[in-house]
């Protein structure tokens, strides 16, 4: 692609955002000129240069749309249904730009709909319109002046003149134009206005024009004093700065350390300096936060016609900034949010009436900073969370006991929402799948190190408050040491410091050889920093001193144990080696003033180890209720499609999405959607199933890695939580078989069906079914191959129990001699499935002599060779199903053959 | 990918007279190509990096930058140096990131031609083998060539 072309692509699309956020207001707002001017002239431009480069689809269309456009500045009225068509056409636009960039060409394909339907509303006859452009025609005075008038220039320099307190702001664009002669005549130092009060109207009219243009000049003089940079080159300088700044800090650590230096003072400067020079280029990586916003308005005018509900989105604090960085990453969360707020959050029309509430429901989204941290707040004036449901909710799911949820404050109990799979509607049915999508919002925004907080009251509306870092470049970190190693942990993960004694009341106490720590009558978990990092294993029951960094990550709150605690400090933070990034505990390292290497600990790392230290380790109990759970429920999500109901578990699903048909396109004879920046191919659940060309259609999204297919429904019916029975194997490989939730007969969807009809390289082939009721340990380390074998081996008669490692499967297998048969992947993070078999065939006993089945992506003579001495009874390749279930077979055959 | 194309590439130059760093471990010695050696320095403050591969000692501040260490030691199977006994690091860069090889000891820079180069022996150990790239028969003892791309081409596929 050449230059020009990309340079085309990046301006078109700031043009058209800008275009899509302009219009909107100019919708609200029809006598705005402008406005009009503005979208006029950028979709000119984007005419004009399509016919430079010779993009003769592109420029059509934006033909056609400057054409109704022009209309528009002629007087024609502006109606709904035509911003609507305009946005449409933006839309397309931006389809075609998007596969320009990714193809270099414009793509194949008619806009002579859009083309036509906007020519048809330039058609139009304008007779009904009223000019609104009329104020502005700059009327000369017809006539001679007659003695003690006064000359329309003379009264023009009085008005410029005169101090009044109803002066126009000067940096007041929108100010409509239609108000301004009203608050001219009312001003009362205009000494003509008495004397000539006919020519005042029109003077003060033509007056506002330099008035309202100044703005105008100043953005153009502003355009001419910014340039554009290569991010990298951005980077770059960063990455120096930061360099620069621990040089600094070295040097003065030094410094400290003599005494006589002549260099102190030019050390000061340098010091000085670099401050100012980090400054100056942390400025560079900052954008308003209102790029952010910018597709807001849009999204909110779309939802509200679409619902028909009066929305009013107020957007304050635009020109807070942050880094660009962060701000790509809350782009689409914050997106989300503001659907959710608007789709859930306000109550219909007719609902707030009712409340006696004003029948508009207002968006009010804020954004300002606070000390190192920038916080977004996004208010709706709606119905609230309903905080009861949401308990009982997180009660029948299993979340959490009664007893928790009671104790559990308001604003601890809305964070449920977070959770995956949890929807507060009473059907899924809306526009966004709300329970799908929260928990995402809220995984981003925590992987920037920032947080999330709902408040919310009945009735009134509900607040969400984001916390994120300004920048990731530099934080502000907590430097500790444990077993004679420093680290430093992220300042924003951390609660509190809490001193520890051998003896006396702060002290860990342990249960089974967990420790734990009462604080303020909670018991709050206790993980030592140096256990987690194996420096030394025995930390055992001995009295323990030191501190305990209380940190919270997500809704988990626990204790890091450390030996010590220094100081606060900002740290650069630079990005762990290749060779070393698979270790989950560390964020990255950083150099301290003294020149020290210290690794910055992860406290997502850290959270997940403590969790995992509850299930590895050897209650019995807490292995059993495990277990159980494991076997116990599924929860499955319920649509209709071809004319039955259909399930598929909830745990597979990455989105429920409802989508405009009209986008959908048919690549070789293959429906796609873009999605999220990318081609996502659609795939309808059962054959029966007609994808709508028009009107919305609902979508369930999967995703593993970066594919994504979205599997085409009739409607999304309901969530259900049930035990999986699968009563009738099906016949048809689409479909695991069937099975009875809530009373209905539910065809249970093989999503592994589908995705090879996505992707030709998602292998798959045909399933046998067996009827045995054995039980059976799956071993992954992916949630995802977990689900989605899970099904098969129900299907193929097996109970099935799960583990995610080696730890937990050697520990299932303790708990549960019901296990006959384990099925285990070879490539797991940390030990492998051949250290998990080797373990097991150690152990001697029953566990010793089970049969194993490995599963690997990658099957080498080496492979087989380990798997052999192993007495591993076969090896199976990853995506072969069938071979599984053929592996499975084999095993039942092999007793009744040493028998015979 | 990396090590096979800084295979071809050292493989080809091998026509003219080459320069080698030399370093030592235990009594063998092993030869660097000149053109990747950026540093020779003597380690110090070394932070270890809890559960990382075997081979790697830790991280260094290298003049400001943060430096992988490896020791070569390890990487060759061999049993670690004693407590306290003397070592230098050499800075190779690969990709954008730069890692220090830690050595019992630094020798000398030799040119050897094409004229002293052998093929590595076939009998030599499989680990020894993927990590050479040939051997210099010398006055009195012999000098394998490793090759560096091999030799940091280690972590993700030993983890697995």
């Amino acid at each position: 692609m050449d230059d020009l072309l990309r340079e085309f692509l990046t301006e078109s699309a700031e043009h058209l955002d800008t275009v899509d956020a302009e219009l909107v207001k100019f919708e609200q707002d029809p006598n705005n000129q402008p406005i009009l001017r503005n979208i006029f002239r950028l979709v000119h431009t984007i005419k004009g240069t399509c016919g430079f480069l010779g993009l003769p689809r592109l420029e059509a269309l934006a033909h056609a749309a400057e054409n109704l456009m022009g209309r528009y500045r002629d007087g024609l009225p502006v109606s709904s249904a035509s911003v609507s068509l305009i946005l449409a056409t933006l839309d397309r636009l931006k389809a075609i730009l998007a596969d320009l960039e990714a193809g270099g060409t414009e793509p194949a394909g008619s806009d002579a709909d859009l083309i036509e339907a906007l020519d048809a509303m330039s058609q139009e006859p304008a007779a009904a319109a009223v000019p609104v452009s009329a104020p502005l025609v700059v009327q000369a005075l017809q006539r001679e002046l007659k003695p003690g008038e006064v000359s329309l220039d003379d009264l023009e320099r009085a008005f410029m003149e005169a101090e009044g307190p109803d002066e126009l702001p000067p940096l007041a664009p929108l100010a409509p134009v239609a108000e301004a002669p009203a608050a001219v005549v009312a001003a009362p130092p205009v000494p003509a206005a008495a004397t000539a009060p006919a020519p005042a109207a029109p003077a003060a009219a033509a007056e506002a024009k330099p008035v309202e243009m100044t703005p105008e000049a100043e953005a153009a003089a502003q355009k001419n004093r910014t340039i554009r940079v290569n991010v990298e080159t951005l980077e770059h300088l960063m990455t120096m700065v930061s360099e620069l700044v621990l040089t600094r800090n070295q040097l003065l650590e030094i410094a400290r350390r003599h005494e006589d230096s002549s260099y102190k003072v030019p050390l000061q400067r340098l010091s000085h300096v670099t401050a100012e020079l980090q400054d100056g280029v942390m400025k560079t990586r900052m954008q308003p936060v209102g790029n952010a916003w910018q597709k807001l308005p849009r999204v909110v005018r779309d939802l509200s016609a679409e619902l028909s509900k009066g929305i009013d989105l107020v957007m304050l604090g635009a020109e807070t900034e942050l880094d660009r960085q962060v701000l790509e990453l809350i782009k689409d969360p914050l997106t989300h949010m503001v659907r959710n707020s608007a789709d859930h959050g306000i109550e219909s029309t007719g609902e707030r009436i009712r409340a006696g509430k004003p029948a508009g429901g207002t968006i009010r989204l804020s954004a300002y900073h606070e000390g190192g941290t920038i916080s977004i707040e996004i208010a709706d004036d709606g119905r609230g969370l309903d905080l009861a449901a949401i308990r009982r909710k997180a009660v029948d799911r299993g979340i959490a006991s009664q007893a928790d949820v009671e104790r559990m404050s308001d604003s601890d109990v809305a964070k449920f929402i977070f959770h995956a799979g949890f929807s507060t509607a009473q059907t899924v049915t809306s526009v966004s799948g709300r329970g799908v999508g929260m928990d995402v919002v809220k995984t981003n925004i925590e992987s920037i190190g920032g947080m999330i907080d709902i408040a919310t009251q009945r009735g009134q509306g509900t607040t969400f408050t984001i916390k994120i870092p300004l920048t990731l470049a530099i934080i502000s970190a907590l430097i500790v040491e444990a077993s004679g190693q420093r680290y430093a942990v992220p300042q924003i993960a951390v609660l509190e410091l809490v001193r520890i004694e051998a003896e006396g009341t702060n002290r860990v106490e342990h249960i089974n050889g967990a420790p734990v720590l009462r604080l303020r009558e909670r018991l709050l978990p206790i993980t030592s920093l140096a256990g987690v990092m194996q420096a030394d294993a025995a930390v055992g029951d001995a009295p323990i001193s030191g501190f305990v960094v209380v940190a919270q990550v997500g809704r988990q709150r626990f204790g890091i144990l450390v030996d010590e605690v220094f100081h606060t400090e900002e740290i650069v933070v630079k990005p762990m080696s290749s060779k070393l990034r698979h270790i989950p505990l560390f964020a990255g390292n950083t150099i301290l003033g003294d020149g020290a290497v210290v690794l910055i600990v992860d406290p997502n790392g850290i959270a997940r180890k403590v969790g995992q230290g509850a299930v590895s380790s050897d209650s019995a109990t807490q292995v059993d209720e495990a277990a159980e759970a494991a076997l116990d429920k599924a929860t499955l999500l319920v649509f209709k499609g071809g004319g039955s109901f259909k399930a598929v578990p909830l745990s597979l699903v990455t989105r429920i999405e409802e989508i405009d048909a009209s986008k959908i396109e048919w690549l070789a004879g293959r429906p796609l959607i873009q999605y999220r920046g990318k081609l996502m191919p659609l795939v309808p659940a059962d054959p029966a199933i007609q994808i709508r060309s028009q009107g919305m259609q609902a979508l369930v999204v999967f995703s593993d890695g970066d594919r994504a297919m979205g599997l085409v429904v009739d409607e999304i019916v309901d969530i259900v939580e049930d035990h999986l029975n699968v009563e009738i194997v099906a016949e048809r490989s689409d479909l695991i078989g069937s099975a009875v939730l809530r009373g209905r007969a539910t065809d249970i969807v093989d999503v592994a069906h589908f995705l090879p009809l996505a992707y030709d390289d998602w292998a798959r082939g045909p399933r046998a079914a067996k009827a045995k009721n054995p039980t059976l340990l799956l071993v992954d380390d992916s949630a995802f191959f977990r689900n989605l074998l899970t099904p098969v081996l129900k299907a193929a008669g097996y109970d099935v129990a799960t583990a995610a490692g080696a730890d937990e499967a050697i520990a299932r297998l303790k708990a549960d001699p019901e296990i006959s048969v384990v099925v285990a992947d070879l490539e797991m993070p940390g030990r492998s499935g051949f250290d998990l078999v080797a373990e097991m065939r150690k152990g001697g006993g029953r566990i010793s002599a089970l049969p194993v089945i490995a599963l690997s992506g990658a099957i080498g003579p080496d492979s087989v060779t380990r798997a052999r001495t192993l007495a591993i009874s076969d090896l199976v390749a990853k995506f072969d199903r069938s071979g599984l279930v053929a592996a499975l077979a084999d095993l039942d055959a092999a007793p009744l053959d040493q028998a015979a | 990918m990396q090590a096979a194309n800084t295979n071809a590439s050292e493989a080809a130059v091998t026509a003219g007279p080459r320069e080698y760093v030399t370093v030592l471990v235990g009594d063998a010695m092993f030869g660097l190509a000149i053109e990747r050696v950026h540093d020779v320095f003597v380690p110090t403050g070394i932070t270890g990096v809890p559960l990382a591969p075997r081979e790697i000692v830790g991280l260094i501040n290298l003049r400001g930058r943060v430096v992988t260490a490896l020791c070569l030691r390890r990487r060759l199977g061999l049993p670690d140096r004693a407590p306290g006994a003397a070592c230098m690091a050499i800075g190779l860069e690969q990709g954008a990131e730069t890692f220090a090889l830690v050595t019992d000891g630094v020798g000398e820079v030799l040119k050897l031609g094409a004229e002293t180069s052998e093929p590595v022996p076939i009998n030599l150990d499989a680990r020894w083998r993927n990590l050479a790239s040939g051997v210099h028969r010398l006055n009195g003892r012999l000098l394998v060539i490793l090759d560096i791309g091999a030799l940091l081409a280690f972590g993700e596929a030993l983890a697995a």
